[in-house]
């Protein structure tokens, strides 16, 4: 018989440290199954978050800067700049690029920065023990809304891809869902065109990805699946927000 | 077509994922408990595996391999 799938060269064999069903794990093994498939290995540098994916290098076998709580995107910034031939791409979290890291995240993008950045959104700050986070859904329940998510006194969640398709520099946002084999394809193909982006320097590429986190949101990994189809593409709808052709 | 899956059970977690998208129902949760004290993935030889991958897909841990005739 004929191996038509194993785990891609990229993706070091040890156990990863993520709940059972996370969605960073099906994320790192799409990331990583790119890697090998674009032969990017000996040139990726990433940048890992503070945060649940903090651990990524112990994972990813290709070179890695962590980065403090937020500025990810800076010090991707600053590694491109003087690696400009280097794949350079950072990997955040939901707390980490969109609260701490905001204005970081908003000043790359509007400097059209060469760069790509995972986005993974739980809509919750995962590491640290469930808190609410920038992108917490209204009346989402979380260890610091226990009464769910008021909007009148924190605001809507932040729709970052719609935020940042307001600048000129950004050339391509997608969101996309790792929930149903359907939709991780789809991620997949997603992060390709963002790193794709990069090779032809077009500008800024960001790739939101809804992610489930059973744990902090108290489901079962199955429950929270449903969950990502049911309520939170609601409030942030999946596709292409921008795409400037290269 | 014939396929058949191996599934590292020290990796698994039993999130099930597999389980629920197997079109063919060819994937259980065990009874026994591995090192980590989770039930894990196994694969039944008398359903008909098409090899599709759909489980290696869906799995966090990486934990499937796939083969196929």
């Amino acid at each position: 018989m004929k191996k038509v799938y194993s785990r891609p060269k990229s993706l070091k064999k040890v156990p990863m440290h993520y709940c059972p069903g996370c969605g960073h794990s099906i994320i790192h093994r799409l990331i990583a199954e790119l890697l090998d498939e674009m032969s990017l290995r000996e040139t990726a540098i990433c940048v890992p978050p503070a945060g649940c994916a903090v651990l990524a290098y112990n994972y990813l076998d290709i070179d890695m800067v962590e980065a403090p709580h937020g500025r990810a995107t800076a010090v991707a910034t600053g590694i491109k700049r003087v690696r400009p031939d280097n794949m350079v791409f950072s990997y955040q979290g939901d707390g980490d690029l969109a609260a701490i890291g905001t204005a970081e995240t908003l000043h790359t993008a509007n400097r059209g920065e060469l760069i790509s950045v995972i986005f993974v959104n739980n809509a919750i700050y995962g590491m640290t023990g469930g808190q609410m986070a920038p992108t917490t859904l209204a009346g989402q329940i979380t260890t610091t809304s226990p009464s769910g998510r008021n909007t009148k006194t924190e605001g809507p969640p932040i729709r970052v891809c719609e935020l940042l398709s307001t600048l000129e520099n950004t050339t391509y946002l997608e969101r996309v869902a790792v929930n149903s084999p359907a939709n991780i394809k789809k991620t997949k193909k997603a992060i390709k065109k963002a790193f794709q982006h990069q090779q032809k320097k077009t500008g800024f590429s960001l790739v939101e990805i809804l992610s489930s986190c059973p744990t902090n949101w108290k489901m079962d990994p199955l429950k929270s699946c449903r969950w990502i189809d049911e309520i939170m593409v609601k409030e942030f709808p999946l596709g292409v927000i921008k795409e400037v052709k290269c | 077509m014939k396929g058949k899956i191996l599934i590292d059970k020290q990796f698994c977690k039993g999130c099930r994922y597999c389980v629920e998208f197997c079109p063919k129902g060819a994937i259980r949760l065990s009874t026994a408990l591995n090192s980590k004290g989770y039930s894990f993935a196994e694969f039944d030889e008398k359903k008909s595996c098409t090899g599709c991958a759909t489980c290696a897909l869906m799995c966090p841990e990486t934990a499937i391999e796939v083969y196929r005739e």
